[in-house]
C-alpha cells in the first residue's frame, strides 16, 4: 500500500493510488493531491530556507520550479530536515535552465556551508591570554598547530560568491548587485560569530593557508605552502572571529 | 503486546519526569527565541519539533537550553513514521533518545501516521489503513519507542483527507486498541478531529466520545484551511497557518467537558504572528479550562 502511495507522491503524472475511498464517492485523486502538494511544498520550503540568496538571484518562480524538480528526484533520506539539500548545488550546476548563471551553483555551495556552520558543534575560542603567550614565543610560531572551530568552512570559487551573497544582505540590493564584478574569483571564510554565521571575503592565498591548517599543517608549513597573502591579517581574522579553539605548540627537542 | 493495563510501567529507563501543567502552551519558533528570553512570558509550557533540534550545536540549542530552564517542555516528533511499513529507524530513535536525555521534557509525543518509505522521508503525516496488519505494526513500533526511550509516549490522532477500502476498523477503535495494547497515552488534537470528521462526514462529538479519553495527556489546537473536494464537499486542510476556528474552539469546550482541563498547545507553524498573539490564544485556552475546572469542582 505505502509503496504505491509513496511513489505517487513524488510523480506528478502518476495516477492516484488504488484502494482509496471517499464518503461521498467524489474522486479521491483530488484529495490525494493534498498529500502530494504538502510533500513537495514542504520540501521546497525547506530548500528556500537554506538557499535564500539562490532564490533571490533567480526569482521565486524559477527557484520553486527548480527546487521541486530536485525534491522529486532527491527526497530526503532522513527526517532531520536541517540537512536536506546537501546535493542541491550539484543539481543546480547541472540544471540546464540555469546554465546562463554560471555562478549560481557556487552561491548554493556557499549557502550550504552557512547551514552547516549554523548547526555545527559549539566550541569556545582560545582565551586571549593564551593567544598572547603563544604568539609571544616567536621561535615556536612556525611549529604551532591551530585547531579551528567545528563551524568553520571554506569555499574557493571562480565567481564573486562573497560579493553576491553580501549584496543580498544590503539595504539596496540592486545597487549592491550593480557593483559586483562578475569576472572576480573570490574565496569565502564561513565562521560562527556568537550566535550568527558570518561570511567573510579572504584572499586566495589566505584561503589556501586556512585549508592547510584544516588539514593539520603547522603554522609555518601552512604559510609556506600557500600563495602570497598577508599572514598577520589572516591570523588576526581567524582569532577575532573566534575561529581558533586551540593552539598547540609542537613537541620540540629540548 | 497484549498487556491490557494502560498504566503498566515502561521498561528500560529512569522514571518519567513530572507531567506538563494543565495550562496553555505555545509552539516554540526560532522567530520568537529572543523575545521569549527577554520578556520571560508566563506560558504554561513550550513545545518543539524534535527533528529541528537534532543538530550538534548553534543557536537552536543555545536558546532551547535557556528557555527550557524556565519552562515546562514538550518534545513532539514528526519523523518516526510509527504508522510506516518500514522498520523503525533505529538511528533516528538514538537521536531522539539523546535529545530527550539532554532536555528531560515533561512529555514526548508522536503521530499515528507514516512519513518514510523505502528510505525516503516525505516530510508529511501520511495515512494508513486501519486493519489488523497496521495495528500489529503500530503497536510493535510504539512498544519499541517506549522501550528505547524508557518512557510512555503520547500518540496523536491524525488529520486525514482520504480513507482506505482496506480499513476494517474505525479510527477511534484503532486508537483505543493501540492505547490498550501499548499503554501509550493520547495526544488529542482537536483540530485534527474536526478536520477528519468534516472530511469524512462524521460526527466530531461522537468521534471524541469513542476515543480512549482516560489516556489523554495533552491537547493540540490549531488552524485549518478550507477547500472543497471533487464533489464540492468541504475538504479541510490541517495547515497550522491560521487562527483556531470557532468550530474547533467549540469542540475543545466539548472535549474538556469530557476530560477536564488538559495541557493545551496552540500550534502555529505557518504565517507566524507575533508571540503576544499566540500567548493570548494560550490564555484563551486557559479561560476555557478554568470554566471546566469549576464545573469539575461543582460536579
Amino acid at each position: 500500500m505505502s509503496a504505491a502511495f509513496a511513489d505517487a507522491l513524488l510523480r506528478p503524472d502518476a495516477p492516484c493510488p488504488a484502494g482509496l475511498k471517499t464518503w461521498n464517492g467524489s474522486d479521491p485523486a483530488q484529495r490525494f493531491a493534498v498529500y502530494r502538494n504538502n510533500v513537495i511544498v514542504s520540501l521546497v520550503d525547506a530548500l528556500a530556507d537554506s538557499y535564500p540568496v539562490v532564490q533571490a538571484l533567480v526569482g521565486e518562480d524559477f527557484f520553486r520550479a527548480m527546487a521541486a524538480e530536485f525534491a522529486r528526484g532527491n527526497p530526503p533520506r532522513s527526517p532531520v530536515l536541517a540537512w536536506y539539500g546537501a546535493g542541491f548545488a550539484d543539481f543546480v550546476a547541472d540544471f540546464p535552465p540555469a546554465a546562463g548563471l554560471p555562478y549560481l551553483a557556487d552561491v548554493a555551495r556557499l549557502e550550504w556551508l552557512r547551514v552547516e556552520a549554523w548547526h555545527a558543534a559549539d566550541a569556545d575560542p582560545v582565551p586571549l591570554a593564551e593567544v598572547g603567550a603563544c604568539l609571544a614565543d616567536e621561535a615556536a610560531l612556525p611549529a604551532l598547530r591551530l585547531t579551528l572551530h567545528p563551524a568553520l568552512r571554506l569555499l574557493r570559487s571562480a565567481h564573486p560568491v562573497v560579493s553576491l551573497w553580501a549584496a543580498h544582505q544590503a539595504e539596496d540590493v540592486s545597487a549592491a548587485l550593480g557593483a559586483v564584478d562578475f569576472a572576480d574569483a573570490e574565496a569565502a571564510l564561513v565562521v560562527r560569530e556568537g550566535l550568527d554565521v558570518a561570511i567573510l571575503h579572504i584572499e586566495a592565498g589566505a584561503a589556501e593557508f586556512v585549508d592547510k591548517l584544516l588539514r593539520g599543517a603547522a603554522l609555518g608549513e601552512a604559510a609556506q605552502a600557500s600563495g602570497p597573502f598577508d599572514l598577520p591579517a589572516a591570523l588576526g581574522l581567524l582569532l577575532r572571529s573566534g575561529a581558533v579553539v586551540a593552539m598547540t605548540p609542537s613537541r620540540r627537542a629540548p | 503486546m497484549t498487556n491490557a493495563n494502560p498504566h503498566r510501567p515502561i521498561r528500560g529507563g529512569a522514571k518519567a519526569p513530572a507531567a506538563l501543567p494543565k495550562r496553555g502552551g505555545v509552539g516554540l519558533k526560532p522567530e520568537h527565541f529572543r523575545h521569549i528570553l527577554d520578556a520571560q512570558p508566563d506560558i504554561g509550557f513550550f513545545e518543539v519539533h524534535a527533528e529541528n533540534y537534532m543538530v550538534a550545536g548553534g543557536p537552536f540549542h543555545h536558546y532551547l537550553e535557556r528557555i527550557r530552564a524556565d519552562h515546562a517542555l514538550s518534545i513532539h516528533g514528526v519523523g518516526l513514521s510509527i504508522g510506516g511499513e518500514d522498520p523503525l529507524d533505529e538511528l533516528h530513535l538514538d537521536r531522539l533518545a539523546a535529545l530527550l536525555a539532554r532536555y528531560q521534557p515533561e512529555s514526548f509525543s508522536e503521530h499515528l501516521a507514516w512519513s518514510s518509505h523505502g528510505g525516503a522521508f516525505f516530510n508529511d503525516l501520511l495515512p494508513a489503513p486501519y486493519h489488523a496488519g497496521t495495528l500489529a505494526r503500530v503497536c510493535a513500533h510504539i512498544d519499541r519507542v517506549q522501550e528505547r526511550l524508557g518512557r510512555r509516549m503520547l500518540l496523536e490522532n491524525p488529520a486525514t483527507y482520504v480513507e482506505f477500502e482496506a480499513s476494517t476498523m474505525t479510527e477511534t477503535d484503532f486508537i483505543a486498541e493501540v492505547v490498550r495494547r501499548t499503554g501509550c497515552g493520547l495526544l488529542l488534537d482537536v483540530n485534527n478531529a474536526y478536520v477528519s470528521c468534516t472530511n469524512h462526514h462524521r460526527d466530531a462529538r461522537a468521534y471524541l466520545r469513542a476515543l480512549p479519553l482516560a489516556a489523554v495527556g495533552e491537547i493540540h489546537l490549531a488552524g485549518h484551511a478550507r477547500e472543497v473536494d471533487a464533489a464540492g464537499a468541504p475538504l479541510l486542510i490541517d495547515s497550522h497557518g491560521a487562527p483556531v476556528a470557532e468550530a474547533v474552539w467549540a469542540l475543545y469546550d466539548f472535549a474538556l467537558s469530557l476530560v477536564g482541563p488538559q495541557p493545551t498547545l496552540i500550534e502555529r507553524d505557518n504565517d507566524l504572528p507575533a508571540f503576544a498573539v499566540l500567548a493570548a490564544v494560550a490564555r484563551q485556552a486557559e479561560i476555557v479550562m478554568a470554566r471546566h475546572a469549576k464545573l469539575e469542582v461543582a460536579a
